[in-house]
């Protein structure tokens, strides 16, 4: 079985966010890791493996020092990396981003592709469905639990207040929660096997059957019209009282507002 | 792509088990709104299997039109028949915006379907408005004007992007439940309603489904509560929740949780208010022990009334609370809880 699994490189979020002086993200501060939806994807991706043999390549597209997430995947225990960078790619939207990324894994053998539900920077979740759409194959969001059944998928795909267990045609796509399981280390050999592998770069010529008017920032549909930190509402009051007056306090604040 | 061809605004309006989902009567207060400033319609599309009797309530909150796509395939939701019914509607009837719930539903169903009508998607919206793209002119660029404004949160909440989708229609977002606000109902508004088959030959890309497991819980919707008693990590057990379900019994409220109390299996998924969870904007909000990370303040900023008891400081919840107390929720708590069913009985 061959498994891609796409990952993105992403700043991250949870870990304090810092600003420029002008109030727009200071990304060069950021601890920049593997998105956690795509690495839960990944560990899925490697648990197959453990389980029914596979081989797994990890894809990303960015800037060359995204390679630092394919090094990662690789140490975890991923076969194969391989990155799209290209100054033509940059700035684009999902529609782009999915059309580069369906063009590249159209050059690779696959029986599923993995990728996670959304990146913790754009927060979009839509890059996955999309390259399915792009590769005309099925798709299945939001997986709790992966199975394989002979030429097909067995999937626990998720919802607000339910879950269905769906069976796919393999080739497909999963998109994986984060809640899917617990990613696993790096080991200390795998590190040091990850930085002697190599790792494929692949450019705007390596991409398959694309058009140039899909791609980077003049292919997407979407463009930004002003991007700004976010105004927070004003704090209001604060107060220090013992719990009696506290709970005064709240009582006469519930009482004006005709609360209580 | 001839772009004055495209006409009104449609919502997906989302039922599951024949029942339509909130989100749908949400989507059309918003549509209404836009339609008002673009002087078109408003159309409904209904996809489902035996639900054309929901046409009405659709009507009820705003619809012009509905359109029914309605086959024994559609009868659960699955990605491929759903996504050639609203692909087919949207090539039929050339709508000019094309809005779409941010439910585990439609954050699956908006990518499959702007990637095959080839146009933009702006996901998990907060806000939409018709305006200019770009917003001011300049010089050597045509400004276009009755453009979908699409604004919406990224980087966790930490910064709000504006989006437009200036030379593709339909102009698509999917739009973040509980945002977006109903009209009052209607009673007896009636739509003109559309029947539209494009037909269902199933493929390889149908996925069968082999089961369908619903999540026993009792427990109401907390995006609907008027009042939330909300805990964090600072409530310290599963135990100690016990003090805010008493608060919030005593109020005629519900509870409520941060992500720190799933991810410590205190509380159910269903309970987790913010980012990956719900946005709620109830009259009041008790945030209890709760810090106030970015990612839970996504979710709950938009409380008319925010009261914040943490016992740090500098806890960053007292940066969005309108009333901030210092102090022991253990102590605080049940003392307020009893304060406010003396002044209940008193009032009898």
């Amino acid at each position: 079985m061959k498994i891609v699994v796409c990952i993105k490189q992403v700043p991250d979020t949870k870990g304090g966010v810092k600003f420029n002086p002008d109030g727009t993200l200071d990304r060069g501060a950021m601890l920049a890791i593997m998105n956690p939806d795509d690495k839960a994807g990944l560990e899925a991706a490697l648990r197959l493996k453990d389980q029914y043999g596979a081989e797994v390549t990890v894809v990303t597209m960015g800037l060359p020092k995204a390679e630092e997430v394919l090094r990662e995947a690789l140490a975890m225990g991923a076969d194969k990396g391989i990155l799209v960078t290209d100054r033509v790619l940059g700035g684009a939207d999902t529609w782009a981003t999915s059309t580069t990324i369906a063009g590249a894994i159209r050059n690779l053998e696959y029986d599923l592709i993995i990728t996670g539900r959304q990146a913790i920077d754009g927060d979009t979740a839509q890059v996955g469905p999309q390259i399915s759409e792009h590769l005309n194959i099925p798709v299945i969001s939001y997986a709790q639990d992966i199975k394989i059944d002979g030429d097909s998928v067995i999937v626990q795909r998720q919802y607000e207040d339910r879950y269905h267990v769906v069976k796919a045609k393999m080739p497909c796509l999963i998109t994986a929660l984060s809640e899917l399981n617990e990613p696993r280390y790096m080991t200390p050999g795998g590190i040091f096997d990850a930085y002697a592998a190599e790792i494929t770069t692949w450019g705007r010529a390596d991409l398959k059957d694309v058009d140039d008017s899909n791609l980077g920032l003049k292919g997407s549909p979407t463009q930004i019209a002003k991007a700004s930190d976010k105004v927070r509402k004003g704090a209001g009051e604060k107060v220090t009282l013992d719990p009696e007056e506290s709970v005064a306090y709240i009582m006469g604040k519930l009482t004006e507002k005709h609360i209580i | 792509m001839g772009l004055e061809e495209y006409k009104g605004v449609y919502v997906f309006a989302q039922q599951v088990d024949n029942k339509l989902s909130g989100i749908a009567f949400e989507l059309l207060g918003k549509a209404k709104d836009l339609a008002k400033d673009l002087g078109a319609e408003v159309a409904a599309v209904l996809i489902g299997y035996q639900v054309k009797d929901l046409a009405d309530e659709l009507a009820a909150y705003g619809a012009d039109k509905v359109i029914v796509v309605d086959d024994p395939e559609l009868k659960e939701y699955r990605t491929e028949p759903y996504a050639h019914a609203l692909a087919s509607v949207i090539n039929e009837f050339k709508p000019e915006i094309m809005l779409v719930g941010a439910t585990a539903i439609g954050r699956d169903l908006g990518p499959r379907v702007s990637a095959r009508v080839a146009t933009g998607l702006t996901a998990d919206c907060t806000k939409l408005e018709i305006g200019d793209f770009p917003l001011n002119p300049m010089p050597g660029r045509e400004q276009k004007h009755n453009q979908l404004l699409m604004t919406r949160p990224a980087f966790g909440g930490n910064t709000i992007a504006t989006i437009a989708c200036p030379n593709h229609r339909p102009q698509m977002a999917t739009v973040r439940p509980g945002v977006m606000q109903a009209i009052d109902k209607i009673e007896g508004a009636k739509a003109t309603v559309v029947e539209f088959n494009p037909g269902f030959e199933p493929n390889d890309k149908y996925v069968e489904i082999l089961d369908i497991v619903k999540s026993v819980s009792d427990t109401v919707d907390i995006m609907d509560a008027k009042i939330l008693v909300s805990g964090g990590r600072g409530v310290g057990s599963p135990e100690n929740f016990k003090l805010l379900e008493d608060l919030a019994a005593a109020i005629g409220g519900e509870v409520s949780c941060s992500r720190a109390v799933v991810d410590s299996g205190w509380k159910p998924k269903d309970l987790q208010v913010g980012q990956t969870g719900k946005t709620v904007r109830p009259n009041v909000y008790f945030a209890i022990g709760i810090s106030g990370a970015i990612q839970h303040v996504a979710g709950m900023e938009e409380s008319d009334l925010i009261i914040a008891i943490n016992k740090d400081d500098s806890a960053p919840i007292f940066d969005v609370a309108d009333y901030g107390i210092v102090g022991d929720l253990n102590k605080i708590v049940p003392a307020l809880t009893k304060a406010i069913n003396e002044a209940k009985a008193q009032k009898q």
